[in-house]
């Protein structure tokens, strides 16, 4: 199972969904990663950036007081959140980056949602003397400012997306016509599992490296490997990252945490509520209409604000690998709450959702059992949305 | 030989064909079928219909906003099918679908070739559905007889353009510049040798169309003499009926008499 996809997909879920003019393009950046992948010179580049620039390995952290309060299974922190950067984005972020390097590609285009990518590209190029080029939603913008701001701060061009929803599927939209238009100078940086074959692979591989942490620091740690593995799922890049060390081992349960949103029909749950369909060049499952629109999504964090999610994500649920589970924006913003007092640490409202979720596992799981939360980033950037809703559940 | 093929090999030498795009249910679903009539009018020997998407990745500013008013006005994948259906009783010229392949894929693939076969379309145009995964589906679009328009680009190597040229059916349309849908200020010399390019695998095998780009009528010449049997024209036309909430009464006399001029440029 571990070495999906086949012919690039993963079961049915996959392929590549997009016009003619990228298809060769498509089939350049495979044969090119496949061959820098295993290339100790690029590996070492990797490892050593992210050692060094990045901030690897990073912690796995015995959340205590929260493990009290859950009163259950000990809950373990992978502290994605203190990259460089503030979130995992950075590992993928450099992986592609030295890849578009090698294949002689100067100019880098992003999406971005909540606008963690987009500062994880801007970074990530800045330090590799690449040209950063960012779509993000303006509705994004909107909420995420102190993101955009930081973008140009280190030199990328922020593009700003009115059509559509205007946020993160816009955005992605707006990215592969300018690929289309751009594609001989052109490399897009995609910043989660999604899109046409190759990406979610190529994603999933440079995430990869946190599940890889995990399984070590359990075994030194404890001895053991984790009985379950909860991570937040919008595209779904920081849960495919921390499962794919697992999926191979039935005895680690691995759950992911989609936006409930509001509640039915308002969030961005695609696995819970999708059908299966075709978005930015993979089938999987999507939030449609019965004509097969793409429905807009709701959820008080813009980094899960999706309509799709990874192929592999699909698949994984199909097979009955993994788990999908939804929290609500209340809820997930409780958790936030409740991590930053009794922890000290302030979740990003995406990781919130899982942290949410593994509370409410704990409770049910006997002491000696363990449960590893992703946290994927901080959230600096939420303390506003934060601090307006607090306000509104006060009046 | 299927409706649309016939349209091609029913010019005579050196006129090529005119392909005219129109977004379904823009600006409305009952005006969009005035806009046939004039577009027919106008001379166009096959009609290209959009079938409205959210999330037009192919398309450029102009066909995104036709999308838009065309949505909004409530056009469903259904109610196209049935302007398709009026347009080709009434003028009984051929009738592709062009739209992105979730719309498709929502319905069912088969169930939605059944439904357009029932409403009399003759060829269907996916851009998202590239000739390796259109390929699930060959056997299925010959079966029901629905012609599946597979699309080129100027990145498309000679290995593919062969095959590209042998699977697909009614004719090959070639997208002539890098990126997406909408009107250019002039042609470029790289998109004439692209038509030449292409039209070595396509000659004598299947029609060659190009589009993308494509509005004025010395275009239409230029893409013609430089060994095309036809062209597409989308972005041009849609800008014209764009202008209908302004200006009511002069939208259908310019879209016809733009269409009368782009046919004219075919003939030479």
């Amino acid at each position: 199972m571990k070495s999906y996809p086949v012919n690039g997909r993963f079961g049915e879920f996959g392929g590549q969904f997009v016009p003619e003019t990228l298809v060769p393009a498509l089939q350049e950046l495979e044969s090119a990663y496949l061959r820098w992948k295993s290339d100790a010179g690029f590996r070492a580049e990797l490892d050593g950036m992210l050692r060094e620039y990045a901030g690897r390995p990073t912690p796995l952290y015995f959340a205590r007081n929260l493990t009290k309060r859950a009163g259950g299974a000990m809950i373990f922190l992978k502290r994605e959140d203190l990259l460089h950067g503030g979130a995992h984005k950075i590992n993928n972020t450099l992986g592609q980056g030295l890849l578009a390097k090698r294949m002689g590609k100067q100019r880098v285009i992003a999406e971005t949602g909540a606008g963690q990518h987009g500062v994880a590209t801007a970074i990530a190029c800045a330090a590799l003397g690449l040209k950063a080029e960012v779509y993000m939603g303006s509705v994004d913008i909107e909420r995420q400012k102190l993101n955009a701001y930081r973008m140009e701060l280190m030199g990328a061009e922020l593009h700003s997306v009115t059509a559509g929803s205007r946020t993160l599927k816009d955005a992605i939209n707006e990215a592969l016509r300018d690929w289309a238009t751009n594609v001989s100078t052109t490399y897009y940086l995609i910043g989660s599992v999604v899109g046409p074959h190759p990406y979610p692979v190529i994603v999933r591989d440079f995430q990869s490296v946190i599940g890889k942490e995990i399984r070590d620091q359990m075994r030194r740690r404890e001895g053991r490997l984790p009985d379950a593995v909860v991570a937040c799922v919008g595209g779904g890049s920081n849960a495919m990252g921390s499962f794919h060390e697992f999926v191979e081992k039935r005895g680690v349960k691995l759950v992911g945490v989609e936006a409930g949103g509001a509640g039915r029909g308002r969030n961005a749950a695609s696995l819970a509520e999708g059908r299966k369909g075709v978005l930015h060049g993979m089938l999987t499952y999507v939030l449609e209409d019965e004509d097969g629109q793409i429905r807009e999504t709701q959820s008080v964090s813009a980094g899960l604000d999706y309509p799709g999610v990874g192929p592999e994500h699909s698949y994984l649920k199909e097979r009955g690998r993994a788990t999908y589970v939804t929290v609500r924006d209340k809820d997930a913003l409780r958790a936030f709450h409740l991590l930053a007092e009794v922890e000290g640490i302030l979740p990003a409202l995406e990781s919130a959702h899982a942290v949410a979720h593994a509370v409410k596992m704990a409770r049910s799981m006997k002491k000696e059992q363990s449960i590893v939360v992703t946290l994927s980033g901080r959230g600096d950037k939420d303390v506003q949305i934060v601090a307006k809703e607090a306000g509104l559940e006060s009046e | 030989m299927s409706e649309i093929s016939k349209a091609f090999a029913g010019l005579a030498g050196g006129e090529g064909a005119l392909v005219t795009y129109i977004m379904g249910g823009d600006p409305d679903p009952d005006t969009c079928s005035k806009v046939i009539d004039a577009v027919v009018a106008g001379g166009a020997d096959i009609l290209e219909l959009g079938i409205p998407f959210s999330d037009p990745i192919a398309d450029g500013k102009s066909i995104q906003a036709a999308a838009v008013r065309a949505l909004s006005a409530g056009t469903t994948p259904r109610r196209v099918l049935e302007l398709a259906k009026n347009a080709k009783e009434k003028h009984h010229v051929p009738v592709a679908l062009m739209t992105y392949f979730n719309i498709l894929y929502s319905q069912g693939f088969e169930n939605f070739l059944r439904l357009a076969k029932s409403h009399s379309v003759d060829g269907i145009i996916v851009p998202d559905l590239p000739l390796d995964e259109a390929s699930r589906y060959a056997r299925l679009s010959r079966r029901m007889g629905v012609d599946n328009i597979l699309l080129a680009a100027p990145t498309t190597s000679a290995g593919r353009m062969r095959m590209l040229a042998s699977n697909t059916s009614g004719f090959l349309y070639l997208v002539s510049v890098l990126g997406v849908t909408g009107a250019r200020q002039s042609l470029r010399r790289s998109t004439l040798a692209l038509i030449a390019f292409a039209h070595r695998y396509t000659r004598g095998r299947v029609p060659l169309a190009v589009g993308f780009g494509i509005s004025a009528p010395e275009h239409v010449r230029e893409v013609i003499e430089a060994g095309a049997d036809g062209v597409i024209v989308g972005s041009g036309i849609v800008d014209r009926v764009a202008d209908y909430r302004e200006n009511k009464s002069k939208v259908l006399q310019n879209v016809e008499e733009y269409v009368r001029s782009l046919k004219a440029a075919t003939r030479g």
